[in-house]
């Protein structure tokens, strides 16, 4: 890159060896890359360091009941998270459903010529200032819009199919549906984003190439472009899953926080990040110690899927690479 | 040339934003120890008495140029957290601290009431007003076993009211909360069922329902409330006069049904006695006309500074709010402190140094 520009006093030739001051620069550029690569690793495993340092006297004290057990009362000292682990899980799925259909809709609307390009710009973008708003606001908006929007269907569905365990509570208020319904939102810039990054960068030869072989329209989408850029739309999802799991104060304020296994949508639930910043500001210190055991855990589902994520993108890409080329 | 030029500048920018940090942080300092008349205290602590404290310092810097007061509510037990590790220059609480909290600060703890509040139950019933609550029932109410409006527990109570065949929707905080602290006392004090199971705490073990939703922070349980049909909740009285949502009328160890209101609050305080070191609580408060869920909120303050000034500050800010500023008490929605208490801890000020 730095070679590509020609200092100001050879600019008469045109194919001049790089300077010395091209050369250092070039080196000190990529230094600095290397620098902050691994500055980038240090942190994670700093941070891995320092909770873990402090969960280990957690960990040592409840082990595996920790993860088994059922009932979190800071003063009895008795602590379990699986229900809160259940409901990260949950409702990061649920989000995922909803944004990962909506968001790969949206991808593919915004680059397959649905639009005039000017519109598609605008249209992008507005979907991308989603990601601008402060999670603050979208548990308000939760509270104030969607929970009063969505009670009546709510409790039509409970009073019909009370029968299907999805619908088995009413729905008082927070729960667990307002809260996926408002992270699948917040995941959407997300989701779309890098979709539409990816299908865009499918060869568009690849799409004339279809149409010539006499594909139609939706055709060429589902059968050339959408299999061709599944890695990037996979990461996208993987991506998007990662930031739901770790959504804190919008699900603090509308999933219930209430410490309850239940598959019911409507019934209130609680997620890992939730509790960690519901009771971590007066948490005293062997419930500190307890948080930083939950904080380890929603830590490692995150890498978990990440990593599954990727391995499985792997395979993906190896299967894709004749396709693309 | 371009990019070199941009590539400098970027490291520039990187380098100004890395340093400014220190360096505005360090003049900070300085700029304080230069000007005579500029004193800054830092606190942290209880949301309870928040909306008070924050116009009380907001006035008391007007009128008193130079000197500049930061709260921030986290919480008590975060004041506490705060304060005995010494990153404020006070706490707040509304459980006071115990004796072991006390004892691991070592500049010494002087305790100041300041003012006291209601917990109020705020509820959403759509054309139901003055809603009356017996001990029984809203006992029953936070234990989960009153679920319906009209649970004749509540029905009797209230003849020609028009409840409607609604589940109650119980709404808690979520987060640990002195207010939750100072109703489950009140709630162990007037029934044995809840001393046995949810117990006194700044968070405790709710019944399992899923009608008992929590939400953080007193703003939180006010937003939810207002938003649920059917729901009930404990919210202090100064969120609710201010979001305007229906309170009940509770039923007093005398038997009666108050309203919480200033004179309520203040004939609960009325009727209890200071003790030497500050600390007074009022589970269950006698008196005709007493609100029963009334209790001090307290400014947690060192026996010794470092810095004179910041002590001298300190007194001249409290003695403001223990004159001044109970004026504005009543209309923030807060009780207003008993004259002998006033005197008990303008007293108490001498502790400070």
């Amino acid at each position: 890159m730095a070679t590509s520009i020609e200092p100001n006093e050879s600019i008469d030739s045109v194919a001049s060896p790089p300077t010395t001051w091209d050369v250092a620069w070039d080196r000190a550029f990529r230094a600095m890359t290397h620098v902050f690569s691994w500055m980038t690793i240090l942190l994670v495993l700093y941070i891995l360091y320092e909770i873990g340092g402090k969960a280990i006297p957690a960990v040592q004290e409840f082990g595996f009941s920790f993860i088994t057990g059922t009932t979190w009362d800071a003063n009895k000292g008795e602590f379990g998270v699986l229900p809160e682990i259940w409901g990260t899980l949950y409702s990061s799925l649920l989000a995922l459903a909803i944004a990962g259909f909506f968001g790969v809709s949206i991808a593919i609307f915004l680059t397959q010529d649905f639009l005039p390009a000017y519109l598609e710009v605008v249209f992008k973008n507005i979907v991308e200032l989603l990601a601008a708003i402060p999670s603050v606001v979208y548990g308000l908006w939760g509270i104030y819009v969607v929970i009063p929007a969505i009670r009546p269907a709510a409790n039509w569905v409970h009073e019909h199919f009370e029968w299907i365990p999805f619908f088995k509570t009413s729905l008082s208020g927070p729960g667990m549906l307002p809260a996926s319904l408002v992270l699948a939102i917040m995941i959407l810039p997300t989701v779309s984003a890098i979709s539409r990054d990816a299908i865009s960068s499918v060869p568009h030869k690849l799409k004339e190439a279809a149409f010539g072989l006499g594909a139609t329209r939706w055709e060429a989408i589902f059968g050339v472009i959408i299999p061709a850029s599944a890695t990037g739309i996979f990461g996208s999802l993987v991506l998007g899953f990662g930031r739901a799991l770790g959504e804190t104060m919008a699900l603090a304020m509308l999933v219930g926080n209430s410490n309850q296994l239940t598959v019911s949508l409507f019934s209130p639930a609680n997620t890992l990040a939730a509790l960690l910043a519901n009771n971590f500001p007066e948490a005293g210190k062997q419930e500190e110690q307890v948080l930083m055991y939950a904080a380890l855990l929603l830590m490692a589902i995150t890498l978990g899927v990440n990593i599954f994520g990727a391995a499985i993108m792997r395979r993906a890409s190896a299967h894709m690479k004749g396709a693309t080329k | 040339m371009r990019w070199r030029n941009s590539s400098l500048f970027v490291a520039g920018l990187t380098a100004c934003l890395l340093f400014s940090g220190c360096s505005s942080r360090s003049s900070d300092s300085s700029g304080g120890a230069d000007a005579a008349d500029n004193v800054k205290l830092t606190g942290s602590g209880a949301s309870f008495p928040f909306p008070l404290y924050d116009r009380w310092f907001k006035e008391y810097s007007r009128a008193h140029y130079g000197v500049q007061i930061d709260y921030q509510a986290k919480g008590s037990g975060a004041g506490i957290k705060d304060f005995t590790n010494g990153t404020v220059d006070f706490g707040a609480s509304d459980a006071a601290m115990s004796d072991e909290e006390i004892a691991a600060v070592g500049a010494g703890v002087q305790l100041l009431p300041m003012t006291a509040g209601e917990v109020v139950l705020a509820y959403n019933l759509p054309g139901v007003e003055g809603l009356k609550l017996s001990r029984e029932a809203y006992t029953g109410i936070f234990l989960g076993k009153v679920t319906n409006w009209t649970d004749p527990l509540i029905a009797d109570a209230n003849p020609g009211a028009k409840l409607p065949d609604e589940d109650i929707t119980v709404v808690r905080r979520a987060d640990s909360s002195g207010t939750t602290f100072v109703f489950t006392q009140h709630l162990s004090a007037i029934s044995e069922a809840w001393a046995n199971g949810p117990g006194t705490g700044k968070t405790v073990v709710w019944p399992d329902s899923d009608k008992i939703v929590a939400s953080p922070k007193n703003d939180g349980v006010t937003a939810t409330i207002t938003q649920t049909p059917g729901a009930i909740g404990y919210i202090e009285y100064g969120y609710a006069k201010l979001t305007k949502l229906a309170m009940a009328s509770l039923e007093n160890k005398a038997g009666n049904f108050v309203m919480p209101s200033l004179e309520s609050g203040q004939a609960a305080l009325s009727n209890v006695e200071m003790p030497a070191d500050l600390r007074a609580w009022l589970p269950d408060p006698p008196g005709e006309q007493a609100f029963p869920i009334v209790s001090y909120t307290w400014l947690l303050c060192y026996k010794k500074y470092e810095d004179p000034k910041q002590a001298e500050a300190l007194k001249a800010v409290v003695k403001y709010c223990l004159t001044d500023g109970q004026k504005i008490s009543d209309e923030m929605g807060y009780v207003p402190l008993p004259e002998d208490v006033v005197a008990k801890v303008t007293a108490a000020l001498d502790a400070i140094q």
